[in-house]
């Protein structure tokens, strides 16, 4: 049998056993969302690490690395820098007035129905729109790296689901992570994410080692390496800015569009994480307002380390494999098809195994990479199913239509199970889009390009007025819940980043849409706002203010420890 | 309103309403509280090192991409061997990163935790020593 298949097999059997046990510490609602507060600080430090550390920024960004050189370290830099926000800002009020979603903090000085309504909007849509990066990816990542598994695998997915095939290792993705999310909810995601950050950080750790070995642990030599790689495009070495970014060509209103484009892309990365659901949600699992402060704190230190190591791994791969010799199918040691920047990580692993330890080592390093990445895209869609299922029962179905449309009480048993249903109804609606739209979405661009920026330009002006501006209130709320989403997904749509190939002349010149989007999502919570006062709409939200105030700084009354409690 | 006489239980986790308009007396108690000077106290601290700490971040981290699209010579300029100052850039922005960071979590837990404790003791009635 083969080697990858057994590491794969064996990353699926421990969290399936995770969740066996996890499945019988989920029967509350509070288990269910936030694993019942109980994980502790560096626990959840090390799960916002698992959560978000997510393949496009394995294979993404040590692919842009290999391909395009120190360019590609941007993202790195801003992915973390990105916590100082949440950090500063978020992480601490969140605990101290949420409950299980971004909406419970909103929905404290707002008109529940509109506020919820439009939270799941945007929360549906960061979700969405990640989910896919993630599953297109898992799926072309495991029809490369275990051909046989997707062969085997087609004639039980052999289906045409209104008139989309599915796609056998979508599907497979796609069933692990509804199996982990329905039965064993936040306590079985929390695990399988620790578990990943873990493979996740060895995995990075073996392969800079490996590197440095074999440039005799010389940062000299290394990146005299470096430097000898040659952009043909642009005559640039690698470690020189400028080959991904080609500054000086175009220019938007007198601006270098590479310039524009590359800080929008830094506006969606530093502020997009603050307001990113799954993400938001991991601060609700922990017992109080400074362990969720100590969780950022680990989750910072994990991150920052990963990311220096992206420039070992993707300049590794450049100097160590080549760009010419990193694709899916490599015969003689040449390649056949087109390079995929995605492979840049599991081909550097091969080198480096078949360097020091043989062929078999090589084989085995190969197969490691790939299970690391496998279990990553689990860890993180797993996330993201409990985020979406949040909004749509926690917020829309129980908070929404029974509680406040109904006024009905819901009891616990409907809440899980409702959880539990929604969940699965997400699972299959993102394997069916996943299947659907799989070969032509740009995945990288997916994620930093939408997501992140529906995260800024919507749920994070939300959030920051809430917590700190007295007079914002529900229609400023809804404004930027509903507009930051909509400008958005509307700018992408008509710019050149939506599908590839790239749109030649699109009608919006930027990639990253983040630079406009952004401040119109703050403008339109503020002109709310003061439409909403004109109109005398929602008088008790600034009194509700002092509430929130008081609470968000203190951690009064937040929501109990259930153990302390 | 005097906050001396609140009840000394400590509040109930959030309850959600439907209607707008604002009940008679409502929000009193957690005005108050905003009012009292341990609460001020807090904000004031708080407010003190995130403000000045938010702005240096977003200026140190844009200073990054400006550079390397507006001076991109002097960002190639090489410092140990092939080693820019592109790259030393980069990597200072994650030590930036973790220096903010463990600055602000210093003080949360020395000074931040301390104060909202003098709030949460005034707010269950009791004197803060």
């Amino acid at each position: 049998m083969n080697i990858t298949l057994v590491l794969f097999l064996i990353v699926v059997g421990i969290t399936l056993v995770i969740t066996g046990w996890a499945a019988r510490r989920t029967r509350t609602t509070v288990q269910f969302w936030a694993a019942g507060r109980q994980i502790k600080g560096w626990q959840n430090g090390l799960a916002i690490a698992g959560d978000y550390m997510s393949a496009a920024s394995f294979l993404g960004i040590a692919g842009l690395i290999a391909f395009n050189g120190y360019d590609g370290f941007m993202y790195s830099v801003g992915w973390l820098v990105a916590y100082l926000t949440v950090l500063f800002l978020i992480a601490e009020p969140m605990r101290n007035t949420g409950k299980y979603t971004m909406a419970d903090v909103l929905a404290y000085r707002m008109s529940p129905i509109p506020v919820r309504s439009a939270a799941a909007f945007s929360t549906v849509a960061v979700s969405a729109s990640y989910m896919m990066a993630q599953m297109i990816g898992a799926g072309s990542l495991i029809k490369i790296l275990i051909p046989t598994l997707d062969t085997n695998l087609k004639p039980y997915f052999n289906w045409d689901v209104l008139g989309t095939h599915l796609d056998p290792s979508i599907t497979l993705v796609g069933v692990l992570m509804m199996i982990y999310v329905i039965a064993g909810g936040m306590v079985a995601t929390t695990w399988v994410q620790i578990i990943k950050a873990i493979l996740l950080m060895s995995g990075a750790v073996l392969l800079t080692f490996l590197v440095l070995l074999h440039f005799g642990f010389s940062f000299g030599h290394f990146f005299d390496a470096v430097a000898g790689v040659k952009d043909k495009a642009t005559g640039l070495n690698f470690t020189q800015p400028g080959i991904l970014y080609k500054y000086g060509q175009k220019q938007v209103f007198g601006i270098d569009l590479a310039l524009l484009d590359n800080i929008s892309l830094g506006m969606a990365l530093i502020l997009g994480t603050a307001g990113l659901p799954h993400i938001l949600m991991r601060f609700f699992t922990v017992p109080d307002g400074k362990a969720a402060r100590a969780s950022v704190a680990w989750a910072m230190g994990l991150i920052g380390s990963f990311y220096v190591m992206t420039t070992f791994l993707g300049f590794g791969a450049a100097t160590l494999v080549g760009k010419a010799n990193i694709c899916a199918k490599v015969v003689a040691g040449a390649c056949v098809g087109t390079p995929n920047s995605n492979l840049a990580a599991p081909r550097l692993a091969e080198f480096l195994g078949g360097e020091f330890f043989g062929t078999t080592g090589a084989e085995f390093l190969l197969a490691f990479i790939a299970a690391v990445a496998f279990a990553t895209i689990l860890a993180v869609v797993a996330g993201l199913t409990l985020a979406a299922s949040g909004a749509f029962s926690h917020d829309f179905y129980v908070n929404v239509i029974r509680t406040h449309l109904l006024h009905g009480h819901v009891s616990e048993r409907e809440q899980v199970l409702v959880a539990r249903i929604t969940a699965g109804l997400v699972g299959l609606l993102s394997i069916w889009l996943a299947a659907r739209i799989g070969a032509t979405a740009n995945a990288a661009a997916l994620v930093a390009g939408v997501a992140f920026v529906i995260a800024s330009a919507a749920n994070l002006p939300a959030i920051l007025f809430t917590l700190f501006w007295k007079r914002f209130n529900t229609w400023g709320a809804v404004a930027c819940l509903v507009g930051g989403t909509v400008v958005t997904i509307w700018l992408v749509a008509i710019g050149p980043g939506w599908t590839l190939p790239a749109v030649k002349n699109p009608a919006f010149p930027l990639q990253n849409v983040g630079i406009v989007s952004i401040p119109l999502g703050f403008l339109l919570a503020i002109v709310g706002t003061y439409i909403g006062d004109l109109v005398k709409a929602d008088r008790l939200s600034e009194v509700k203010f002092h509430e929130i105030d008081v609470r968000a700084q203190t951690g009064l009354g937040a929501e109990p420890n259930p153990v302390a409690a | 309103m005097d906050v001396g006489k609140a009840p000394p239980a400590p509040p109930a986790p959030h309850q959600e309403v439907d209607h707008l308009e604002p009940a008679p007396g409502e929000g009193g108690h957690w005005e108050g509280l905003e009012q009292t000077d341990e609460f001020r106290q807090l904000v004031r601290a708080r407010l003190r090192f995130v403000l000045p700490a938010t702005i240096f971040f977003l200026v140190y981290y844009f200073l990054l991409p400006l550079g390397n699209g507006l001076a991109p010579g002097l960002m190639k300029t090489r410092v140990f061997g092939e080693i820019n100052i592109a790259y030393l850039f980069a990597l200072s922005e994650f030590v930036m990163a973790w220096v903010l960071a463990y600055l602000y979590i210093r003080k949360a837990n020395t000074v931040f935790d301390a104060l909202a404790a003098k709030v949460r003791a005034r707010a269950a009635g009791r004197k803060a020593a």
